[in-house]
């Protein structure tokens, strides 16, 4: 397969010296090597403006939200919402109560298929994915389609890892009640053009998921450009602390389903015959929320906002770039998914011919270089590469071009370990 | 970067002792490590008098999970599976000669534990036998 030949850019728009300086643990060591972080696809690392805004909640003025009549409660309250509202702004959402805070995509993902997909999912119902699929994009719906007796239709990709788009599509106009789909593929690092899917499952009348996990962090995610009815991603891969997530939903779609957890904070009012829910999103927040993660959130995305998300992506496209000529010609080396840089993230899984994914990663680690090996989550889609395991580097705005030429030299070392 | 990928380990990776199916084997055992898709099928020949008269292993995985097999089956060869019985996992780390993070222990496990499975029924991760008698 060709490579597209294309200028490896020596400056992005990103300043990434600077950037680096706001995440204390990137200047730590492994093993005496300086720490290489390329899993951010697993979770990112976390500027102090994020570690800031939740220590500022805890030291100065922490108390439980909506409940407290005192100011120490209203100022958390305040900060709250106002972390509501900078994720309402970063998707482009049209309300902030449409916004619902989670602990990151896998329950935002199950909850769409339990308040929704358990009321409106019938027997002979198609839903349908894509081999692409995280298990919490998939499971949710191959086992509440068994449940129901719904029929799971699973869209293959090409030799390229990308979608079939032809597949889809014919599988689309057959009809469907559900469409779950990735934007972003954990696994390759495919995009998939999920505002073009979006509009041919409307047009079959499907109610649309897609699961932002790998995308929102990467790129612009605009929830009323897509289309979309829900989206789904996590905090911690996107600078923010771990336990913050979001699912948006279209408010017409929430406000006519039922709860996903019942407690407090989610009830208007309660006798013992009956319960009235709170209006949303609130409705959908069972509990104590893990405020001061939503607001480290919060927090995430102005970081993210500041730096800008168009620039972001542009820096990680040239850190592939930089990247995949070089493993690509690398003698013995498999990179899994597309091999230019054309509508992909900075994730790029590869085998190394005698090498297991595990021993790759171990002898990465002794060079300071932190990969993730395994199935990535992702049984279905290694099984259909004919693989158990991969070793997946994957970039954020912190990395460097010249972490990406550390982590070829350290391909080039393990391989001379083994003897290849 | 290779002071855990010695050259022994590598040997026994590229060049597994005992490798392959067994013929009329008396024991077998297959199991896997989900965690990382390491798998190991043990075959155990076992005479009369208790002792193992042959040992072969099959799998694929990591180099460690597969040279800790290696190694195993020409610890065991010969031995009755009295004697076996005291083979554990500080043995296998032993014979292995490195040490392993915690996350990669279960690699170099895995073929005791099928071993253990293919001549006794034991399922359990060795070294967690107490634990799971507890259970």
């Amino acid at each position: 397969m060709a490579v597209t030949a294309r200028p490896t850019r020596s400056a992005t728009k990103l300043d990434v010296t600077r950037i680096r300086h706001d995440f204390p643990v990137l200047s730590r060591t492994v093993h005496g090597k300086p720490l290489v972080w390329l899993d951010s696809a697993s979770t990112s690392q976390k500027p102090r403006q994020v570690l800031e805004a939740m220590r500022v909640v805890y030291e100065e003025h922490n108390a439980n939200i909506h409940r407290g009549v005192y100011e120490f409660s209203e100022r958390t309250t305040a900060a709250f919402e106002d972390a509501r509202a900078a994720v309402a702004r970063f998707i482009n959402a049209p309300s902030p109560r449409e916004v619902i805070f989670v602990r990151n995509a896998t329950e935002g993902l199950n909850l769409v298929a339990y308040a929704w997909g358990r009321d409106n999912l019938r027997k002979g119902d198609r839903v349908v994915t894509t081999v692409l699929e995280h298990h919490s994009s998939f499971v949710p719906w191959q086992q509440l389609a068994k449940d129901v007796g719904a029929e799971l239709v699973v869209v293959d990709i090409d030799e390229e890892g990308r979608l079939r788009l032809d597949q889809m599509r014919a599988e689309l106009k057959r009809g469907a009640k559900v469409l779950a789909i990735t934007h972003t593929s954990n696994g390759l690092g495919v995009i998939n053009p999920v505002k073009e899917i979006v509009a041919w499952a409307k047009a079959a009348g499907a109610t649309t998921i897609v699961d932002a996990a790998q995308s929102a962090p990467h790129m612009r995610v605009d929830v009323q450009d897509i289309g979309c009815d829900f989206i789904a991603f996590s905090g911690h891969k996107m600078l923010g602390p771990v336990g913050s997530g979001v699912v948006w939903g279209r408010a017409a779609l929430l406000e006519r389903m039922r709860p996903f957890l019942y407690g407090g904070d989610m009830i208007s009012r309660v006798s013992i015959e009956q319960t009235d829910w709170n209006e949303l999103p609130w409705k959908f927040e069972a509990g104590t929320s893990a405020y001061v993660d939503a607001i480290g959130l919060g927090a995430a995305v102005g970081y993210l906002e500041d730096v800008g998300m168009d620039a972001i992506h542009e820096h990680e496209v040239a850190l592939a770039a930089r990247l995949l000529p070089q493993l690509v010609a690398e003698d013995g080396v498999t990179v899994f998914g597309p091999r230019d840089t054309r509508d992909r993230v900075g994730v790029v899984s590869f085998d190394v011919k005698g090498i297991h994914p595990h021993d790759m990663a171990t002898l990465l680690d002794r060079e300071g270089i932190a990969v993730r090996a395994g199935h990535h989550c992702n049984n279905p889609l290694m099984t259909r590469l004919g693989v158990s395991a991969t070793t997946r580097a994957s970039t954020y705005l912190y990395n460097t071009m010249e972490e990406m030429d550390a982590l070829v030299a350290a391909v080039r070392k393990a391989k001379k370990v083994f003897g290849i | 970067m290779d002071d855990l990928y010695r050259e022994n380990i590598l040997d026994h990776y590229k060049n597994p002792r005992n490798y392959g199916e067994l013929e009329g084997a008396t024991h077998h055992y297959h199991d896997t490590n989900p965690l990382c898709g390491d798998e190991i099928t043990m075959f155990l020949l076992v005479g009369e008098d208790g002792r193992i008269d042959d040992v072969h292993f099959t799998g694929r995985g990591c180099a460690i999970s597969q040279a800790s097999a290696s190694l195993l089956t020409e610890r065991v060869k010969g031995k009755t599976l009295d004697e076996v019985k005291a083979v554990d996992k500080d043995t296998v780390l032993e014979d292995l000669g490195i040490t392993l993070s915690p996350a990669r222990v279960k690699c170099a496990l895995l073929s005791l534990k099928t071993l253990k499975a293919a001549a006794w029924g034991l399922t359990g991760w060795p070294g967690e036998e107490a634990k799971q008698a507890a259970e």
